[in-house]
């Protein structure tokens, strides 16, 4: 059970496809709020989702995880709804609700049947820019942040493992801290720190509406403009770029952590849909990724837990709709008897074969097939509809390139894979973590405490 | 403004006049019982076989189950671990398998169009009826679960849960973690897995559930030759009612992580259970309703002691756990579980206010659409409804009947299911 949930979009995420047949209508107020609705008349249902362009990747150092930070402050109450009242209201009215922060996006949603979309953009509106920053209520809820820090990050060794890997790779871009912030920066967040935090960003001409369900589009625009075609523009000024220096040689890191199982951690330096000159460079990457580890029957699976077996598991990942540059990942957990270093061994020559010889066409058109196929599989869910044109809106790639993905990913051809391979998983844009486990030490004790109660 | 919003919330109050999912239902020539439901818009259909050959089957071997369920997809047939991949994924049909305590499945996404279909479901086939069991395989994947066994070592949540289940369940069926541990996993044969099958893997105890963009002549169709192969065999025997529940204990656990995860809760209803609605209505206000719940408002909004707060029922086929869960820093963990007690201490004691009860009602019929708007969700659902035999209307009355629970009901059902001094409470952490 997870609340307030944190996309930690790091590691390994699977082939994302986007699909659409279904048309995108889009609106932009006057104050610069963007609109976007797709209509899904399947259920008689609707998901509403603000997006705005603010996570952690924005955040300047001392104040890390800020954006997260503002996400559940978002939740402590307006004026006009003090704290308490807009998860008590959108309950009261069927509505799930939530909220998540990433490292390019801050994003707050409910769910609802659809004759309650008002309730909605009445409550969200009234949020962008009326919350009330309290000293009490942020200290209690820093508190629960770090619980969350612990619970996400400290207690788990292979997360802790990843953190400190971001934190080796990246040099200067902003992708080396975690979205929920370095602990010393939560502990000191000040009441100040986040107004100015969301001043500065939580405007209409910051953020994206997203609308999926069983709407009319028009019908949406119109209730949307009620509610938010008021609110005043801010001035917005652009990031820095804080672009990432070239990485001259592979960077290794072992991390020794009380845990049971070893595990590796790899990942190339590559850019993204946003950053690259040749855009069919970052769909050879996704189909790549999709040659290695798309399923069952892909590279990893087939070859290194089963064929050689030495890997209890092995998985590859690459995600090109980030707003910065990105990693191209490998990740794998040893078979019994196997080291981490068997492991580094077998993923190069995984990816030195591709680099070698073309993918067979068989493995070419099952990844295809996967992709078309998840393109349907995906409209089943209004809600991924929606993060979907959400998170490539907010990104800066545009919603447009939802339309294209399937067709771009069916122009690549066997060569566009071994030269991305080439050219971009390179020894010098390399980066390892080694996670080496140190024993638990405590023995398990089990202790009754008592027959009863607990004592208090 | 605020005026009208107010409005507006009277306004919806009704129930909406959409009606759930038509549930249609037979027989397969060899009397396995099929559901099945139409839905159009998307040319996919997800299909799913329930086996009654949950860990509750294991016996003495926990962990049977869940390896069979495994070793399914490594081989069947003529074909190999690699050609099954192969032949689901190269018409992108996505195929899982998987055990609880009640149940053992196998489950299919694919594309409706015929060529592609047919590939997924031939193969779907031979995974259900012709499983081969090659020493290779078994030898591999009982590795690969040892490790996972291995790996939630690990993890102070993991460890709490299954001290919970041992406490509560103690030599019934329920009470072993579904994937087995080390010590019974260790001394399986391939021989245990293929008896496993043998017994419940059969006709008589299946039920084929098909949601999707299907005709029903074309259901039947896939239905019948989906588990033809299958052996008659015998209808399991059902497994034994749970004890009833002493005093609770409280465990500690030493672990060296920064927080201690507390689980404290008490064996709780089954699937038919005559106080189900009271319980479900009663535990949504409690601690099941997510940011407005009674537990996460005195544990996190009003304390901050924890970053999620929760209580839930698990029903099952016999009475399944009542959970209450949180996570906190070490050294307020008995102030944490102080304030847990006292939230259910007071709402045993008192009940909800009736604004409360009203407004979990709203939130749960207002909400009722979106428990099923998706294929995935309703063949959740309608397999739900298959395997524990409610009735098929299940979803069309569920409205009403949570509108007929009232403030006593829930008092009642509570002081007599969930009294506080048999709760069981474990904590995994450092001091």
């Amino acid at each position: 059970m997870i609340f307030r949930v944190i996309l930690l979009a790091l590691v390994c995420l699977p082939i994302s496809a986007y699909s659409s047949s279904v048309k995108v209508h889009e609106r932009t107020f006057k104050n610069g709020l963007k609109v976007l609705v797709k209509e899904d008349h399947r259920s008689p249902v609707v998901v509403s989702q603000i997006w705005y362009k603010v996570g952690s990747s924005y955040e300047p150092g001392g104040i890390t995880g800020i954006s997260h930070m503002l996400e559940h402050m978002m939740f402590k109450g307006t004026k006009k709804y003090p704290a308490g009242e807009f998860s008590r209201i959108v309950a009261e009215n069927g509505g799930n609700e939530n909220a998540f922060t990433g490292r390019d996006y801050t994003a707050y949603f409910q769910t609802m049947e659809k004759s309650r979309l008002e309730v909605s953009f009445e409550l969200e509106a009234d949020r962008m820019r009326n919350i009330q920053l309290d000293a009490t209520e942020l200290k209690k809820e820093l508190e629960v942040v770090t619980e969350e820090r612990r619970m996400r990050t400290d207690d788990k060794p292979r997360s802790k493992t990843q953190e400190y890997f971001m934190a080796m790779a990246f040099s200067n871009s902003p992708y080396k801290n975690p979205v929920i912030g370095w602990p010393s920066d939560i502990a000191n967040y000040q009441v100040d720190d986040l107004q100015a935090w969301y001043e500065l960003w939580y405007a209409p001409n910051n953020a994206t509406l997203v609308i999926v369900g069983d709407v009319k589009a028009d019908d949406v625009f119109v209730l949307a403009e009620k509610y938010f075609a008021g609110i005043k523009t801010s001035d917005i000024k652009p990031v820095k770029p804080q672009t990432e220096i070239e990485q001259h040689g592979v960077r290794k890191t072992t991390i020794k952590l009380a845990a049971k199982l070893p595990y590796i951690l790899m990942g190339y330096k590559v850019p993204v849909l946003n950053t690259i000159e040749d855009e069919s460079e970052a769909y050879a990457l996704e189909v790549l990724a999709g040659i290695l580890d798309g399923g069952s029957s892909a590279r990893l699976a087939s070859k290194l837990v089963r064929g050689q077996q030495i890997a209890v598991s092995a998985g590859a990942g690459y995600s090109m709709m980030s707003r910065l540059p990105e990693m191209f990942m490998l990740d794998a957990t040893p078979a019994e008897g196997k080291t981490v270093f068997d492991l580094e061994y077998a993923l190069k020559q995984q990816v030195y074969d591709i680099q070698r010889e073309l993918v067979s066409e068989q493995e070419l058109q099952r990844v295809k097939a996967q992709v078309l196929a998840s393109a349907v599989y995906e409209r089943d869910s209004n809600f991924y509809q929606a993060m979907q044109v959400g998170m490539l809106e907010t990104v800066g790639i545009g919603w447009e390139k939802v339309d294209e993905y399937v067709e771009k990913v069916n122009q690549i051809t066997a060569e566009q894979v071994r030269a991305v391979a080439r050219k971009y998983l390179v020894e010098e844009k390399l980066n390892i973590a080694y996670l080496e486990p140190q024993p638990l030490n405590q023995k398990k004790l089990v202790r009754k405490v008592a027959g009863g109660r607990h004592a208090h | 403004m605020h005026i009208r919003f107010i409005a507006l919330i009277l306004v919806v109050f009704s129930h909406s006049v959409f009606s759930a999912a038509k549930i249609e239902t037979w027989q397969t020539s060899q009397g396995s019982p099929v559901f099945y439901v139409e839905t159009k818009g998307l040319p996919m259909v997800d299909i799913r076989v329930v086996f009654d050959a949950g860990s509750a089957r294991d016996g003495y071997q926990h962990g049977i189950a869940a390896l069979t369920s495994a070793l399914l997809d490594t081989g069947a047939d003529e074909w190999s671990a690699d050609d099954i991949a192969q032949r689901l994924e190269s018409v992108g049909a996505r195929l899982g398998s998987g055990v609880s305590k009640d149940t053992a499945w196998v489950s299919l996404r694919s594309l409706t169009e015929e060529k592609l279909l047919n590939k997924a479901l031939q193969t779907m086939q031979a995974i259900l009826t012709k499983p081969s069991f090659n020493e290779a395989d078994f030898q591999r994947e009982k590795g690969r679960t040892l490790a996972g066994l291995k790996h939630r070592e690990e993890s102070p949540g993991a460890l709490a849960n299954i001290e919970f289940l041992k406490v509560l369940y103690k030599d019934h069926p329920y009470a072993h973690p579904s994937s087995g541990v080390v010590e019974t996993v260790t001394g399986f044969a391939v021989a245990d897995l293929q008896n496993f099958y043998k017994q419940f893997y059969v006709a008589n105890n299946a039920r084929v559930v098909i949601v999707g963009d299907i005709d029903r002549q074309h259901a039947e169709k896939i239905a019948q030759s989906l588990i033809a192969g299958l052996a008659a065999g015998e209808k399991p025997e059902s497994i034994a009612a749970v004890p009833v529940p002493e005093k609770g204990v409280t465990k500690h656990i030493q672990f060296p992580s920064t927080q201690t995860h507390v689980l404290a809760g008490l064996v709780g209803m089954h699937r038919k259970d005559k106080d189900y609605l009271s319980l479900y209505v009663g535990n949504h206000i409690l601690g099941g309703s997510g940011l407005v719940s009674q537990l996460f408002g005195e544990v996190r909004e009003k304390r901050g002691l924890a970053y999620s707060a929760y209580s839930y029922f698990s029903p099952l086929l016999r009475k399944g756990p009542f959970t209450m869960g949180l996570q906190t820093r070490n050294d307020q963990t008995s102030q944490a579980v102080e304030v847990m007690q006292n939230t259910l201490k007071a709402f045993v004691e008192k009940g909800p206010t009736e604004t409360a009860l009203l407004a979990a009602k709203k939130n749960i019929t207002g909400g009722f659409a979106m428990r099923f708007d998706t294929n995935s969700k309703l063949i959740s659902y309608v397999s739900m409804i298959g395997f524990y035999q409610l009735p098929l209307d299940y979803l069309d009355t569920f409205q009403q009947r949570v509108d007929a629970v009232t403030v006593e009901s829930i008092k009642d059902a509570f002081k007599r299911r969930v009294q506080p001094e048999f709760i069981n409470t474990i904590t995994v952490g450092g001091e």
